[in-house]
């Protein structure tokens, strides 16, 4: 047993007055846990609380009878046995009259009637004598908010969970609850209420009967849910929230239904919208929950209550979109959306409410009013808005049963068809009326021709819903079935005859559309449904294709065929129907395959390309036509253009390749499945290659522009090809280039035996031939560069060695493509071969020593010093007059390189940046100059700061992200943080040798590479280490900013500096340098060649206002003084930032507008 | 100051929709934009108005088309039009201009301030306090005006 003083201790802390509510929140959970562990018994509780309990003092009974009353509620896991129930209930059910101390009462009853009955429950018999007591002795209404509260919610838990015991209490338990109800005004203690209503409501042997009307009547004053106060305190119930509980009390008794019907019926014709909106709202649920027999009586008031919203007064705006314009494209109102969903649910609760709607003398008038207007444009806009909501009503009828639509059909279809001049088509006719104009357009109403085709997609529709629930046989017998059979060849016709008009003016263009979704729904009833006959239905194909085909210029006529077309081919594929599906295939997609290498085609290629791929992708075998159709296509232009130099074949291979690259390809990827598509495309590829090696062929002008264009196109289709394929067939492609590749005559005889340096005299002879004369063989390198690429790191590659020196060969000659495949290949290679160690596979320890090898050339003679075999040597490369370039290419290659090795967290990346920066400082020319010499003795002044530039760029390289390689697409080995951690490495470095370097340019350069690192690391690195960057960032942009060259690198930097100045822990970086980096960003609202350049530093000044104030206090009247300069700025984004920031630093001290 | 509200009901407007500026995808990074109308409205459609929780573009007492403004003249004159006859807040609203345009506007334009021709019952009296700089002056150092302008302004710095 626990220290009784302890925890008597904490009672009378609770019950005292003089307590916070925290210190009482604090004392129950203490009692309440040596309850939970047994420490306490509840009866040892009870027996020492007596004088709490009991006492006359009302404020301390209250507080006891709380405190008891808190304590179950947090003992409602913890098992008691039923003595104990049963006394406490009895206690508190005798309290609830206590009304002194009624809270305590109430929030006990609720903590166990709430119990479940696995930890011991209260039974029935003393449920219902809390039941009784509360009626006996409640007065809610006359309760505070919060205790209202709780009486609800001790109704609803005794309604809910004892609803067996509650239903003896009869009329006085509604009688009761009407009493405590009324007059309700709290959102929250509402929400009970509803809730009560509808639970009462549910008790079986509904006492309401009786009360029915008086309960109505208290609900239905909370008719439509309106708030008064529309930003009140209780903002956590949602005016949604109550019209639903409401409207779930409305629908919970058809006893109800005498009352609500009429009520929400005079609700429609309030002026607010939101109370229309609810009404049907609430309409459309009651009737589904009132069921038919109680809702026929009310049928016509619903229809005319419907046929004013939606007909007489229909709320819809014409869309004012463009293209829509000559369309029937109405935005409906909510009121109108909730009186379909209504008039939806009425027809399909009491199929007889059709009958009112077709005997309706308005729309029976309104048709026939429809005949006077022939065109589009002579219907008046009210005349529209009619047109589609009678539209929209019939579509509603006919959607809801095969015996309605057969109704709706019988009186209205024969009547639309006379509008329409159209007849019974005579079969003697077969197929000529493709070839004649029967029709002429004028003879179409449009009215007529609307519901028309509303009715038939109402059908679809219908046609459908039965088609994937029921196996309905009989359905060719539907009367409406065989109506539409027998006018279908007619209305095919004249849909036919409005898409051959030749005007295309904004009239005819309504027509159009009907035409277009005319076809489309009849040719998109499912299988053996459908009411036209196949050779009808190929006839419809072939009208869409003949758009397709003929003319591009009717854009809207040919992009509306071309979305029918693919609807078709969806309703198709998903409706498994296999005849249709191959007529579509031998009219559709053969044609349209066959437009892709048609070469007098009036339709620009991009469109015929787009249309073949949209077919495409409706179904797969029709995208592996479509796949056939452009590799034929792809063929016959590369051999243009290898063959014949046919410049025209050139942008038309582009295009090609690229719907190759941007759509099929990821079409495929997605879809899943065979890669053979891709496989096949890579193959392909290297076949014609090969072939034209074999013929000695080469690209003409390979120099010029559009070819660079081909070539490129063509990597990038090679590389998503080979990225989407799995190793084994990534294996295939490379084993097939590979092979292309060195049967060639330039490879071969170019000197590779096995790990001898290529690099002597002659052998770089030849590779500089190679460099400059043949376009083919750059063809052949960067397309198995592209390759490469691409590959997956567990893909085999065999040849290794050869291949590495391929690259690198290349690379020295200046071909970048080779410097994303090394790269690529370093970062991918295994660490160990496994198995016999053959001179075809290669570690990637063994590749390294190779490239390092290589770069370092044969002058060891004069290099013995420097070079300790741990990394390059500048020195030893081979340095001649001629080779300026050289350098360059090694630095690029050196940075794609290291940049692989970074991304996979290998340690000679180090050796690398060592490198890289031995070039950044190349210009020293007092110290380490030695090691230079021949390097300053070659290259002039000039030429020296090219290189270091470079250099200085080749970080950028290394840090930014690519999407020519290594990325996630073509599967690069990447860290997590490998930008992080470079960082890291690097900024001491850098930094130490900015303090040494003593000439200007080499600080210079030091910062552009410091510019690019930082500008690509991730922010949170960047803030860690903000304080020591501070210095340096500035410098950098003060240096940075003399060269107009260098403003993408500055505005980056000025990123970065944002960023830091935006994040908290940057800001007390900042603090410190807030003069200096006032005065720089200051030079820099100035700048004349970069718009964003200038918002940014006025940005970051904003940013800086927010810096305590005894710290940029001084700065105010410089800051206010360059910003007013700044308020007359060129450009418009400049100028109200500066007013802006103008703003900010004026009133960070007293007013004072003077500036 | 008289106690009450001066206009007790305004008509509320709704407000113009934001004409974004076309950005032409090649951007001239040494192309001037001349300072337009639709740029001194944005400066001051924003301020709200002294007694009413609404905009002065929402109460139509300013619209784009009372605004002139010759950028190489360095002049703008900016024409408003109380929402009532007596207004008295008028004032108080042209030395909100006044002094917005003053924060935005950089230093070398002459800005003009007036009620429209017809809207106001002192109008010439108004016009003469609005344009005097000694008078603006003078009502600058006056704290509570300061407040009060300064609040209205506060909506404006978007």
């Amino acid at each position: 047993m626990a220290d009784s003083i302890q925890w008597i201790q904490h009672v009378e802390l609770y019950v005292s007055s003089s307590a916070t509510p925290s210190q009482q929140v604090a004392s129950v959970d203490a009692v309440a846990t040596l309850l939970k562990n047994d420490l306490l018994t509840l009866e040892a509780l009870v027996r020492e609380m007596e004088m709490y309990l009991t006492t006359t003092d009302s404020i301390i009974r209250c507080r006891g009878i709380l405190l008891l009353g808190e304590l179950l509620a947090q003992l409602t896991l913890k098992p008691l046995d039923s003595t104990s129930i049963h006394s406490l209930i009895g206690f508190f059910t005798e309290r609830l009259a206590d009304w002194k101390a009624l809270r305590g009462a109430i929030v006990g009853c609720l903590a166990l009637l709430r119990r479940k009955s696995d930890v011991g429950r209260v039974t029935d018999s003393e449920a219902k004598a809390v039941a009784q007591s509360y009626l006996q002795n409640l007065q809610v209404q006359s309760l505070g908010q919060h205790d209202r509260k709780l009486s609800f919610q001790l109704m609803e838990c005794l309604l809910d969970r004892y609803a067996g015991a509650m239903a003896d209490l009869g009329d006085n338990l509604v009688y009761g609850i009407c009493e405590a109800i009324d007059g309700e005004k709290d959102p929250q203690c509402l929400l009970l209420v509803f809730h009560i209503v509808e639970s009462l409501a549910q008790l079986s042997p509904g006492p309401l009967a009786n009360f029915a009307e008086d309960l109505f009547e208290i609900l239905g004053c909370y008719f439509p849910i309106h708030f008064t106060h529309p930003k009140g305190e209780d903002d956590d119930v949602k005016r949604e929230e109550l019209a639903r509980a409401l409207m779930l009390a409305f629908a919970s008794t058809p006893l109800f239904e005498p009352f609500s019907i009429p009520l929400l019926l005079e609700k429609l014709s309030s002026s607010l919208p939101s109370a229309k909106v609810e009404s049907f709202k609430y309409l459309s649920y009651c009737t589904a929950k009132y069921g038919p027999e109680r809702m026929a009586k009310h049928a016509e008031a619903l229809w005319a209550s419907l046929k004013d919203t939606t007909y007489l007064s229909p709320q819809s705006m014409l869309s004012m979109e463009p293209e829509s314009m000559s369309r029937m494209n109405f935005q409906e109102s909510d009121v109108m959306t909730e009186a379909f969903v209504l008039l939806q649910e009425v027809i399909r609760q009491y199929g007889e409410f059709i009958s009112l709607i077709i005997g309706d003398n308005d729309i029976n008038a309104f048709l026939i009013s429809l005949n006077q207007y022939k065109g589009f444009d002579d219907i008046p806009l009210q005349v529209k808005q009619k047109l589609h909501a009678v539209g929209h009503i019939l579509s509603a009828c006919a959607k809801a049963s095969a015996a309605m639509c057969n109704k709706v059909f019988e009186s209205f279809f024969p009547f639309l068809m006379d509008g329409l001049g159209l007849s019974v088509a005579q079969p003697s006719q077969n197929n000529s009326y493709l070839d004649e104009e029967c029709f002429s357009l004028a003879k179409f109403k449009f009215g007529p021709l609307y519901l028309c085709i509303e009715l038939i997609a109402a059908c679809k529709s219908l046609t459908l819903s039965l088609y994937n629930c029921t196996s309905i046989h009989d359905f060719p017998h539907q009367r409406w079935c065989s109506l539409l059979s027998s006018f279908s060849e007619s209305l095919v016709k004249a849909f036919v005859s409005m898409l051959r008009s030749n005007v295309a003016d904004n009239e005819q263009s309504a027509y159009v559309y009907c035409g277009v979704k005319g076809l489309q729904i009849l040719a998109t009833f499912p299988g053996s449904f459908t009411p036209v006959s196949k050779s009808v239905n190929d006839n419809i194909f072939l009208e869409l294709v003949s758009i397709i085909t003929s003319d591009s210029n009717k854009t809207f006529e040919w992009t509306s065929a071309l979305k029918a077309l693919v609807e078709i081919g969806f309703s198709i594929d998903k409706c498994l129907d296999s005849e249709k599906a191959a007529s579509f295939e031998s009219t559709v997609v053969e044609k349209i395959v066959s437009l892709i290498s048609s070469l007098d085609s009036a339709i620009p290629l991009s469109l015929r390309l787009q249309a073949a791929f949209e077919i495409g992708a409706t179904r797969k075998d029709f995208m592996l036509r479509v796949v056939r159709g452009l590799d034929e296509s792809i063929d016959t232009n590369f051999s243009a253009v290898f063959d014949h130099g046919n410049h025209k074949s050139d942008e038309l291979t582009i295009k090609l390749l690229d719907t190759y690259s941007q759509k099929v390809l990821p079409w495929f990827l997605e879809i899943g499945g065979s890669e053979e598509v891709q496989l096949n495309f890579a193959l392909r590829i290297w076949d014609k290659i090969e072939n034209f090696r074999a013929l000695n062929l080469s690209p003409p002008e390979f120099t010029s522009i559009s070819y660079q264009d081909l070539l490129g196109a063509t990597m990038t289709a090679m590389k998503k090809a080979v990225a989407s394929c799995s190793e084994e067939s990534q294996e295939i492609i490379i084993n097939k280039a590979s092979g292309v590749l060195f049967s060639s005559t330039v490879f071969g005889s170019m000197g590779f035996k096995s790990g001898s340096s290529i690099l002597k005299e002659e052998g770089l002879q030849q590779t500089q031939n190679y460099g400059n004369s043949s376009g083919r063989d750059e063809w052949l390198t960067s397309l198995f560069a592209s390759v490469v690429v691409a590959l997956r790191p567990q893909t085999g590659i065999s040849n290794r060695k050869m291949i590495l020196q391929l690259f690198i060969t290349s690379l020295l000659n200046g071909h970048v493509p080779s410097a994303h495949a090394l790269g690529s290949l370093v970062n991918k290679l295994p660490l160990e071969t496994k198995g016999i160690k053959s001179s075809r596979s290669l570690s990637l320890n063994e590749a390294l020593d190779m490239i390092f090898h290589s770069f370092v050339g044969t002058c060891r003679d004069d290099s013995t010093s420097g070079n300790d075999g741990s990394g390059v040597n500048i020195n030893s490369l081979r340095l001649n007059t001629s080779r300026i370039q050289l350098e360059f290419n090694t630095v690029i290659g050196l940075a794609w390189i290291g940049k692989g090795l970074l991304m996979r967290g290998h340690e000679k990346v180090k050796d690398i940046t060592m490198t890289l920066l031995s070039f950044l400082t190349l210009d020293c020319e007092a110290g380490v100059s030695k090691q230079f010499q021949n390097l300053a003795e070659v290259l002039d002044e000039e030429g020296v700061h090219q290189l270091m530039k470079c250099a200085g760029d080749a970080f950028h390289i290394i840090m930014s992200d690519s999407g020519e390689c290594l990325n996630r697409m073509y599967h690069a080995t990447v860290r997590p943080l490998y930008k992080q951690r470079f960082f890291s490495t690097i900024m001491p470095i850098l930094l130490s040798l900015v303090v040494k370097s003593e000439s200007s340019f080499v600080r210079s350069m030091l910062y552009r590479a410091f510019a690019h690192v930082v500008s690509d690391t991730p922010l949170t690195a960047i803030l860690g280490e903000a304080k020591k960057l501070f210095p340096i960032l500035l410098e950098c942009l003060s240096t940075l900013s003399k060269d107009v060259s260098d403003k993408g690198i500055i505005y980056s930097v000025l990123l970065v500096i944002s960023g830091i100045l935006l994040d908290k822990n940057g800001q007390e970086a900042a603090v410190e340098n807030a003069s200096s980096i006032v005065n720089q960003l200051i030079e820099l609202t100035a700048y004349p060649h970069m718009m964003a350049v200038r918002e940014t530093a006025i940005q970051c000044l904003v940013a800086v206002s927010e810096l305590p104030h005894a710290r940029v206090y001084p700065l105010r009247t410089k800051v206010l003084r360059t910003i007013s300069k700044a308020l007359d700025d060129p450009k418009r984004i400049v100028r109200q930032e500066a007013v802006r920031c103008r703003q900010a630093w004026a009133s960070i001290a007293s007013r004072s507008i003077h500036f | 100051m008289v106690s009450g509200l001066i206009n007790a009901n305004p008509v509320v407007y709704e407000k113009k929709e934001r004409r974004s500026r076309s950005t032409p995808t090649h951007v001239d990074e040494y192309a001037v934009e001349l300072i337009d109308q639709l740029e001194i409205f944005d400066h001051i459609r924003d301020i709200k108005d002294p007694e009413h929780p609404y905009s002065l573009e929402e109460l139509k007492v300013i619209s784009e088309d009372a605004i002139e403004v010759d950028d190489k003249r360095s002049y703008v004159r900016v024409t408003f039009t109380p929402t009532v006859e007596h207004c008295s807040m008028a004032t108080v609203i042209g030395l909100c201009l006044r002094v917005k345009l003053m924060r935005s506007l950089p230093p070398r334009y002459k800005v003009d301030i007036r009620v429209a021709p017809g809207t106001h019952a002192t109008e010439a009296a108004v016009n003469k306090q609005l344009n005097d700089k000694e008078r603006v002056a003078a009502a600058l150092e006056n704290p509570n005006l300061v407040d009060m302008v300064d609040e209205c302004l506060a909506p404006s710095y978007g």
